[in-house]
Parts: structure tokens; sequence; C-alpha cells
């Protein structure tokens, strides 16, 4: 692969099985460093697994990928040394104060002490927490929670963060104050890969892949997807494949 | 005689103010919308009218009855969509289906007819275990759940919370078939974009309403100057206009930032500010609000 | 049309049990393990048993005695010792697991005052095997006396006082059927309910149950009844374990049993139901069933420790477990043979906590939140 440099995620013919069930069907897609990549799909289109595979927490059946330079099947440790990981899911200790959680985040990645402070400081002033460092996670508005699970996802400075459905239930303004937040990431030169139900956040994207089946059946800028698919907006691009394609999610 | 109406309604867990004095009224056969984010107070104002929580004060009916007083009489005629998928998930479609008819006195054949369209879709998972549905497949189940004994009010909690593209717009076919049948749908989502599938709107948050209204009227009372504008270099074209004299507000809207301009504004003025800021691939066009500018310029 | 709901709770309450693997091990596997796990860790056999004799009398009965222990085969006399001071050394080194220490004035007293006290000291480390050797050597002795005694009038008799080091406690062989009864439906019972009621709350089916025109107590039946049943047949299959594999007697009559089985369920329901009331979540009905019912049923009961040791305290608390009541009716009827006229007592405590425990659960059960 030739291209390395410029490309911080290579994914060819990547793919999941379950039993005879396909999961993940070869999909081919790269994303560009400092990208900020919409990964879209319906439930149950095979977007988890894929994710699971470029985070080294699966490993494919099939095919190659390379995360931030390292293998999927060899490297998966290094993978994860070097990716941020946000979910729903996945969030803060709610029992834990901000600087507790920043505190344990960054000792989980081996951040050293004096770094650790370091970071401590600039995620409260990014996020603007400064006076409710000593609060417990729980006592926060949503918005804030996820404004600082997306800080602490990159304490470690990873070069990618994988975002997987972040901006769930929040209001219209927060949302943006955390789109806001990936935007400065991305112009400080960090890949963002991130999976959305809001349509409408698709089109903050950079480029965008429509996974259907287990395939990817779009990918591009959102305005490119527009114009190939005459539609107003993503909304639009997604249920035409999504009902043109086999099936729907079960 | 309107199925909902609700008067200066009142709700507080401890200290905090979950509800403050919230009135309004949902007509017969009405499809009312309450629009707001975690936290505005939908599932507190839904489980006062559903009987499940009594308010702190204020009063409020359902198809007639008091929500206090009249409790019992108020839960033979409402079905009820929880925000979380609330049903048996160790039990299959049509258990689930089966166990809910029975319990409101009526079986699966007596109000087959309203319930078809959605259950034609299931039927082929009938014998699935709720559990391994897909969130669409849950969605639709919990509301042939809530439709089985043919209720005069729906209550939907979020029902389209976590449900892809595909399956929120089916979703909200169905919600306008059962209305054309004359039930009244009092539903919530955190979704902008689906208040124009409502006749009204409640625009809510932190237990306030913001605004009631058609959405086209809600979006027509949105009356600043509004443009969209790009650049290459997106975030610092957004820092760059949050210093514009004559932008009020500054947020991203898809691909564009949306500026909602004070008096003065012009493409002309805005192109001239960017040049200056050395800005390269500029394209600025005005642009359409939405419910989702309305709440914003509101909250 | 009642009925025809109740009958679609009940079938539902056992499509749950009958899907989840864990519940279904707790409801059939648990009874099974626990009777076998007690039964054949209590009735341990043992051969050859080292113990130490501490003979201050030294006559000719006391050495008869000490004849008779060893001659049984089940004893081996591996220290004989001479004074007290030498007991805990033998103990401590592990030497010898039981120490029988025969007074002064042995024969003198056993023929002339006719009574006369045999002191077993036993290392409770292993209760198990101590509370075996105990009961052996205390039968070896009754056996002993009877044989002295002959046929004279009054009979002679040695009382045999037991003393067990390092963990005081002691029971009675037969104890194990009427604890794991105890137990197993205090488990079953209590916890289970209020853990499936718990379970409704949690996933939210509570609500929907709540606004459907379903009258409370109907919900409360319907979780209530499935368990019952399934309590009541762990009950019976306990005994039969008990009477089959480890010769419990039932002595007294059987339906009377059943009776203050089924009794003791309802108490058992009721604060299942009251436990759920007051939890939100699967987990804090685990906790709470586990503090508040499970380690008092199973510790302060007497089914492992005996009551009359306890502190002041414990003894207090004990009074107030339902299990206390229950393991003493369990042992008087099956144990003593005995009838309704001599455990009025406790079935009529029991019979009273079920009707406070019944009301409090029904005023706590919510049909709405302030």
């Amino acid at each position: 692969m030739s291209s390395t440099a410029d490309h911080i995620i290579e994914a060819d013919k990547l793919t999941k099985r379950f039993g005879d069930f396909t999961a993940v069907d070869a999909i081919s897609f790269k994303v560009k460093k400092g990208e900020i990549f919409g990964f879209l799909g319906a439930n149950g289109a095979g977007k988890t697994t894929a994710i699971r595979m470029l985070i080294g927490l699966s490993r494919p059946t099939e095919g190659e990928a390379t995360v931030a330079g390292f293998d999927v099947y060899r490297q998966a440790d290094k993978i994860k040394e070097n990716i941020g990981y946000m979910s729903q899911k996945f969030s803060l200790y709610e029992d834990l104060t901000v600087r507790e959680n920043i505190r344990f985040y960054g000792g989980i990645y081996g951040l050293s002490r004096k770094k650790i402070k370091e970071q401590t400081g600039r995620i409260i002033e990014e996020v603007g927490l400064e006076n409710s460092a000593g609060n417990l996670v729980g006592s926060l508005p949503l918005g804030w929670k996820q404004r600082l699970a997306f800080a602490v996802s990159m304490v470690h400075s990873p070069s990618i963060v994988f975002l997987d459905e972040p901006t769930g239930g929040v209001d219209p303004a927060a949302r943006r104050q955390f789109w806001e937040m990936i935007y400065q990431a991305s112009a400080a030169g960090r890949t963002v890969f991130v999976t959305t139900h809001y349509m409408d956040e698709a089109e903050y994207c950079d480029r965008v892949s429509i996974m259907v089946s287990g395939k990817i059946e779009a990918l591009g800028s959102p305005a490119k997807l527009k114009e190939d698919f005459s539609a107003s907006s993503i909304d639009e691009v997604f249920v035409q494949l999504a009902r043109g394609g086999a099936v729907i999610s079960d | 005689m309107p199925d909902i109406a609700i008067q200066n309604i009142n709700h507080n867990y401890g200290s905090v103010h979950a509800l403050q004095n919230l009135s309004f009224e949902v007509g017969k056969g009405e499809l009312f919308g309450l629009i707001g984010p975690d936290g505005a107070g939908k599932s507190t104002l839904f489980r006062i009218l559903t009987t499940l929580l009594v308010p702190t004060s204020g009063s409020a009916s359902v198809a007639g009855f008091d929500v206090v007083k009249d409790y019992r009489q108020i839960r033979r005629r409402v079905g009820y969509m929880p925000g979380k998928f609330s049903l048996y998930q160790d039990l299959s479609v049509e258990e689930n289906l089966q166990f809910f008819a029975t319990i409101f006195g009526t079986t699966i054949q007596e109000n087959y007819h309203l319930i078809e369209d959605i259950y034609v879709q299931l039927a082929p998972f009938k014998n699935r275990r709720a559990g391994n549905l897909s969130g669409g497949m849950k969605q639709k189940l919990a509301l042939c759940c809530a439709l089985i004994h043919e209720p005069e009010v729906l209550f939907l909690d979020e029902p389209t919370t976590g449900v892809d593209a595909v399956s929120r717009r089916e979703f909200w076919e169905m919600l306008q078939r059962l209305k054309a049948q004359g039930i009244t749908i009092l539903v919530s989502t955190p979704y902008m974009d689906e208040a124009s599938l409502c006749e009204r709107v409640a625009l809510i948050q932190e237990g306030k309403i913001l605004s009631i209204n058609s959405p086209a009227a809600m979006v027509k009372s949105f009356d600043k100057p509004l443009w969209a504008v790009k650049s290459d270099r997106i975030y610092q074209l957004l820092l760059d206009l949050r210093t514009f004299d004559l932008a009020e507000r500054v947020e991203p809207f898809g691909e564009y930032l949306h500026i909602v301009g004070r008096p003065g504004i012009s493409q002309k003025t805005i192109l001239d500010f960017l040049k200056n800021k050395n800005h390269e691939g500029i394209k600025i066009q005005p642009a359409q609000p939405t419910i989702e500018h309305v709440f914003l310029e509101l909250a | 049309m009642l009925w025809r709901i109740f009958s679609a709770f009940v079938k539902k309450e056992f499509y749950h049990i009958l899907r989840d693997r864990r519940t279904l091990f707790i409801l059939i596997g648990m009874p099974i393990v626990l009777v076998l796990l007690f039964g054949y860790v209590v009735t341990n056999e043992f051969k050859d048993a080292s113990i130490a004799v501490l003979d201050n009398s030294r006559d000719d009965l006391s050495h008869e005695l000490r004849q008779h222990l060893e001659a049984s085969g089940h004893f081996h006399i591996v220290a004989d010792l001479r004074s007290y001071g030498d007991l805990e050394g033998q103990f401590k080194t592990g030497k010898i697991k039981m120490a029988v220490v025969i007074p002064a004035r042995f024969e003198d007293d056993f023929f002339d005052k006719k009574q006369t006290t045999v002191q077993l000291i036993a290392d409770g480390t292993e209760p198990n095997y101590a509370t075996t050797l105990v009961n052996y050597a205390s039968q070896m002795i009754l056996r002993f006396q009877q044989i002295k005694s002959g046929a004279a009038a009054a009979p002679y008799r040695v009382k045999v006082e037991t003393r067990m080091v390092y963990n005081p406690q002691l029971r009675s062989a037969y104890n194990f059927v009427p604890g794991v009864i105890a137990m197993i439906l205090m488990l079953i019972s209590a916890m289970m309910t209020s853990l499936t009621i718990a379970r409704e709350k949690e996933t939210g089916t509570m609500d929907l149950l709540l606004v459907s025109p379903l009258p409370p107590l109907l919900i409360i039946l319907g979780k209530v009844v499935p368990y019952t049943v399934l309590s009541f047949l762990n009950a019976v299959m306990i005994l039969v374990m008990g009477f089959y594999v480890f010769h419990v007697p039932v002595l007294g009559s059987l339906p009377l049993l059943l009776g203050i089985c089924l009794l003791y369920l309802a108490v058992a329901l009721a604060l299942g139901v009251l436990i759920s009331t007051k939890s939100e979540t699967q987990q804090a009905a685990m906790m709470s069933s586990l503090f508040a019912l499970m380690l008092p049923t199973m510790l302060l009961s007497g089914f492992i420790f005996p009551i009359k040791s306890m502190p002041a305290l414990l003894q207090h608390i004990s009074s107030i477990i339902p299990a206390t009541y229950f393991i003493d009716l369990l042992k008087s009827v099956m144990l003593k043979g005995n009838d309704l006229s001599f455990i009025w007592q406790p079935t009529l405590i029991l019979t009273f906590m079920l009707v406070v425990l019944l009301g409090l659960a029904l005023v706590s059960f919510k049909v709405r939140k302030e």
C-alpha cells in the first residue's frame, strides 16, 4: 500500500462471517488523515461489526485492514494504543469526579503524572468545566458529559478517534457544541471516524459511507452523494439505498 | 372537548423542577408532537398523563378523565409506549402480543384490524424472541402491544430514538394511518426533523414550553436573516465568523455554517469579511429556517 | 375474565422461568445441591480418629471406659494426658481432634451418687467432623452406662458434657434438613419473587402492567403464585430426599408438616413482595434479599449456630426471624413427632408475622408514584 502516508485507515475487502451469515461483506475504503468520516448504516447493516474489527476487538474472517499503520490481525494491541474510542455505552464513571475520570483514563493509557496533569488542565478548559472539575460526572448535563467523554477519549493524543453514536439524546445546541469539538480535533490533524443515527449530522462530515446489508453502497462527500442520488438530503440518499437494497435489518 | 388537557402542571423530583407550569391541549384525533432533548421533562409528562405519576401541582385530564382522581378510567383508555423498549425480551413476538391483549381483556383477533398493517411486517418473526429483534422491529411490536386494546389516546415516548432512518420513516407512516382512524396521538421525539410530521408541536426544554404551534407557522415565525456559508477551513471559519459584528449567532448546519444575521447583513458584507480573513473556497447562500432554527433561537 | 387474565399471567411467568437457565438452576439444581452438600458433609463417616484421654480418676471403671471407646475401632487413643494444661498443645499440633476428660472419683461417684460427668472436648475448626466425633462418643458413653447399669433398679448415670474448642458450636446431624428447607424456601420465595418484580420495573414492563386496567393485587398474585407452587414442590423434594438419602424421619403428621411449610412460604413471599416494593432494580432487590433475608436465615436462625450460644443482641434478632420458628417447628414435627398442641406458639407467631408483612406489602405496593 503506497499511500499509507496520507491514509490513516485502509480497508481492503474486509469481511466478517458468523457461521454462514456474512455480517460485513468485503468492504473497501480509505480514510484520510485529519478527515471527518461518517460511517452510516441501518440497524443491523454491519456497522458495529466493522468498527469492532477496525479497533482490534474482533478478528476479520478475510481481507486486509490497517489502522494508524498497524495491521488489524497482528497488531491489534498497537491499534488500541493509538486510537481513541467513545460510544454511548462506553461512558465515564458517573460516581467519579471530572478530574478523577481524566486521571483514571490517563492512567490506563500509561501517561506520566506530569502529562496527566497537563491533559487534565487542557481538557477541563477545552470542555469549559473550570467550575465543575471537582463535581461528580453524574451531576453534569448530558451534553457536557458527552463532550467530556470525547475529550477523555483523546487523553492519550491518538491519531484517530472512533465515535459510536456520540450525540444521542441531547438538544440541538449541545449537538452543535459537540460538532464544534469534532471540527476542532479535525483542524488539529486528528482523524474522526463517527457513526450516527441523525442523518442531518452526516452532512457535517467530510465524507460519508453508507452500509447496507454488510456492503458499502455509497461513499463520497455529502454534496457528491446528494448529487449522485438527486436527493435534497443525506436522509433521502439513505432511505433510497436502504429501501432499494435487500430486506432491511431483519 | 380536547382529548388531553393540561393546566399548570408542575412536577418536582426533590429540588429538581422537572416540569414548570405546563399548559396545553390536544384535540380529539390530533397528532401532537412534544419536541425536546433528554431531560426536558417529556417522559415525566408522559408518566403523569398515563397516571403512573402524580403531579406535584396542577391538573390534567385524558379522554375527559382526571389523571389523579379517575386514573382507573384512564388506564382502560390509553395505550402507552415507554421510552425504553418495555416488552418481555424472553417472550416471542406472538406471546408478547397475546399477553397484552389478554391483560386488557381482549384478543388479537378482536382488534386485528388496528394492527394489521404493522403486524404483517412482524408476522415472519412471530416466533422470534422479542429480545432478538432489530431496533425497528422492536418499536413496531411495542406499538402493536400499545394498540391491541383499541385505545382512544396513544402516548408514544420517543418511539424512534435509536432507530435507523428507514425504520423511523416507516414508523411515522404508521402513525399517520392511525391518526386517520381517529386515534389521538401524543408523541415525543428528540429529532427536530420529525416535527414537520405532526399537526402541532410543542418545543420543550428544561421543563418549560418554548413554543406551541403548527410546524409551518413555527418556521414562519422565524424572521431573522439566515445565511449558509462554507469555506475550505470550516473550523477556522467558525472561529472567525464568531467575531463578525453582523452575526448574531453562528452554528454548524450540515456542510455549512448558518449565520443568524443582524440588520445590514448581506452576501457582500459576509464575503468581504471572509476575504479579509483569507478564506478560500467560499460559498455563501441564503438558507431556509427549520424547526431546529426556531429551537436554537428560543433555547 | 379475571381468571383468564390470571392464567395468562401465570403462563407468562412460567415462560420466564423456563427460558432462563439461571432461574431454572436456582429453582431445581440448588435444592438438590444444597441437600447433598449438607447431607454428605454432616454424615461424614470416620474411622480410627485420634483422641486423647485425660483420666483424673485412674480407677477400674475409667480404664474400662477407655477400653470401651477404643474397642469400637472408631477411636484411637494417641495421648494419655496428665493435666488440662497438656490439652492445648495436643489440639494446636493437630494430633488429636477430641479429648475425653474423665473426672476424679469417677468410679466412686458412678456407684455411690449414681451420677457423674464425662467431658468431651473437640476441635471446632472442623465443625462437622467435630460434631460427628462428639455425637458418636456420646452415644458410646451412653451405651457404656447402660451396660454398667445392668438390671439395677435405679439406673446409674453418666452425664456427658461437651465443649468445642476454637469454634464453640454444636448441631445435630438431622439439623440440616429443616435448615435447608428454611433456606431454600426463603431463597426461592422471597429472593426470586423480589427479583422478578424488580426485573419488571427495571425493564419498564411494570409500567405497562400498571397502565393496564389490571388490579394491583392480580399483578402481585400473578407473580407470586408460580413461585409458591415451585417452592412447595421444592420443600416436598427436600423432604423426600432427606428421607430416602439421609434417613431423616418424619415422625409427626405429614399434613401438619406441609401446612407449616405453606405458612412459612407465605411469610417468605410477603417478604419478597415487600422487598420488591422498595427496590427499583434487580441488583438492589438481590442485595436486600441477601442481607435482610438469606444471611439471617442462615446464620441467626439456629440452622448453623445454636441460638443459645449467641450474644443477647443476636438472640433478640433471631427471635424476629421467621426461619427461627420454622426450623423449630420442623424439628418438632419431623424429629420429635409433636402435634399441634405442642407447637401452637411458634405457629401463632409465624401467622402473626404473615399478617403484618402481607399488610405492609400491600400498602407499599405503589400503583403510582408521587
